[in-house]
């Protein structure tokens, strides 16, 4: 498969470096080259974070990521930062739980209750991170979901392995009705 | 070979100095290389080795110094600001001849810079940081998977040529996670120890190899360390001719093995009317560039050095008459070594200072510039 590149997006501590993480490690074991890295500031938790992932056949030369295909934005500053300057290609995927104020787009634009979702089910946003990991994979198409399941569970924090794999499939599941709503919508263009 | 697994660039340092038997590490902890020390605390004392946070940089590099004089593999791991600190113990390492890696994941700089941002302006640090006439070994990769492999190396020179390597990164592959495939087998180096008795011992003898044989403290072997200009038997002296005889070894103990130290990596350089010069992480950007370049008909190679300290003139050299672009993190310092080849009117330069990574659209367009 041609390399596909993810940005996530959003505030220091949602825990977006760790769903890159997961993220990464499913394309390796799905057998892919991939390059995983971040930029934050010196915070610990709050300040804009940024994690990159790219996944796929071909050989990873320069690592970070440059035209994104995949773009998440957890809070309003990112969507800001990052939203707002993609090629129509770009699939923009924005919580409406963190993101109010966004621009219309024509297409490639999925706007879902991931925070929301995690803090309805679990009452903690902490797998937040997680849902939306499942949303971004499922709609991705390219790395199955044994190898996405596995990934959290290695790496989730001690005893929440449980919860978060619950988290991982709430968000595929939000990815994957996401995705058909999409698909059935340019079908429909292309029939004409 | 064994599974492919995801790695950052510190934890494959820290899992390439325990292949390679490393047993001692002392530091004090910094970003971008923090993670060096949380691995290193995890696991050395699981195998019987010793992790210690020390009060500074000052004191991590002479813990190192004294352990390895014991006969263990030593690590210490640190960033620009702490490098400034290594930099007087570095030279005792260096005068005393004593086997250690230090890392330094390089960020923003001066003083306390940028500390979550990558840079490479410790270059001439690397080389000349420490005062007075000396030689040093720095390695710089470019990858996960030779952050691994080349840490392995590190250790092996140290060993052999009795000196500090110093494993210079930066915070892109420092912090950068990739796929690595361990190799099943490793070659390993060991100091050369004495094969006399006790009494027979020379610690600093001048002899053909230029690399004395170490004796381990405890051992039996009682010599005299100082980092004063010191007599074969170790002891201070400031006569001129066992001065002269001593520096001369020191500064040219590398020579006779420079073919095994100069690493460098050549990518399309037969015919290319462009050569250009990068390492570390600026090397990925500049090998996207010149794999776009030569898609479009563009005759462009990248020549990059593993080892930069001694630089590798002798493999850069045999291209002449070609042009040249040194492309790196700094507002221009390896490039000094590359204009002292070629004049520096022959050599273009591509510097980014601003804490982010140069891209291959600036590489390509410098390219395109100067072709």
């Amino acid at each position: 498969m041609a390399n596909q590149e993810f940005l996530l997006t959003g505030t220091g501590g949602q825990g977006l470096i760790l769903a890159a993480i997961m993220l990464a490690e499913a394309g390796i074991s799905a057998g892919q080259n991939v390059a995983q890295s971040q930029s934050y500031g010196p915070e610990a938790r709050g300040g804009a974070s940024r994690a990159e992932v790219i996944i796929g056949d071909a050989e990873i030369y320069y690592p970070k990521v440059e035209k994104p295909d995949f773009v998440l934005t957890l809070s309003q500053e990112a969507y800001k930062k990052y939203g707002l300057h993609l090629t129509e290609e770009a699939i923009l995927i924005v919580d409406n739980s963190q993101v109010s104020d966004v621009k219309p787009r024509s297409k490639n634009y999925y706007s879902l209750p991931i925070t929301k979702t995690a803090r309805t089910q679990f009452g903690s946003e902490q797998s937040a991170n997680v849902v939306a990991l499942g949303v971004v994979a499922s709609l991705s198409g390219n790395i199955p979901w044994e190898n996405v399941r596995q990934a959290v569970q290695q790496r989730a924090p001690r005893g929440t392995a449980e919860r978060n794999i619950k988290a991982l499939e709430l968000g595929w599941q939000m990815g994957m009705e996401a995705g058909k709503v999409m698909n059935s919508g340019i079908n429909e263009v292309g029939l004409d | 070979m064994s599974k492919a697994r995801l790695m950052q660039g510190n934890e494959a340092v820290a899992e390439g100095a325990l292949a390679a038997g490393v047993l001692f590490y002392a530091g004090y902890p910094i970003t971008p290389s923090t993670e060096i020390a949380e691995i290193m605390a995890e696991r050395l004392p699981r195998i019987g080795g010793t992790f210690i946070q020390m009060e500074d940089e000052i004191g991590s590099m002479a813990a190192i110094i004294g352990a390895s004089l014991t006969g263990v593999k030593t690590l210490t791991a640190t960033s620009g600001p702490g490098f400034s600190l290594k930099q007087e113990n570095l030279g005792y390492a260096i005068a005393t001849e004593v086997p250690c890696v230090v890392v330094n994941v390089q960020r923003g700089g001066p003083s306390t810079g940028l500390p979550t941002a990558p840079a490479q302006a410790d270059v001439m640090q690397a080389r000349w940081g420490t005062h007075g006439d000396h030689p040093i070994i720095a390695l710089t990769p470019s990858s996960v998977q030779e952050c691994y492999e080349l840490t392995v190396k590190a250790f092996n020179m140290a060993e052999e040529f009795r000196i500090p390597v110093i494993f210079l990164m930066d915070e892109v592959i420092g912090h950068l996670r990739e796929k690595v495939v361990l190799p099943d087998e490793l070659t390993l180096v060991n100091r050369k120890k004495p094969t006399v008795p006790p009494g027979e011992y020379i610690p600093y003898e001048n002899n053909e190899s230029m690399i004395p044989a170490m004796a381990n403290f405890g051992e039996g072997y009682r010599y005299h360390v100082t980092g004063l200009t010191h007599t074969e038997k170790g002891l201070p002296t400031g006569n001129p001719e066992v001065t002269r005889k001593f520096m001369q070894r020191l500064t040219q103990k590398l020579d006779p093995y420079l073919d095994r130290i100069q690493l460098v990596e050549e990518v399309q350089l037969d015919d290319a009317d462009l050569i250009v010069v990068a390492y570390g992480c600026t090397a990925r950007s500049v090998l996207e560039a010149v794999h776009i370049a030569r898609s479009v008909g563009l005759k462009v190679g990248l020549f990059r050095p593993i080892t930069i300290w001694p630089f590798p003139q002798k493999q850069l050299e045999k291209y002449v008459d070609r042009k040249y672009l040194v492309v790196e993190m700094n507002n221009g310092q390896l490039v000094g070594e590359v204009e002292r080849l070629f004049g520096y009117k022959a050599v273009e330069r591509l510097n980014r200072i601003d804490g982010e990574l140069i891209t291959p659209k600036e590489v390509l367009d410098r390219i395109r510039e100067v072709i």
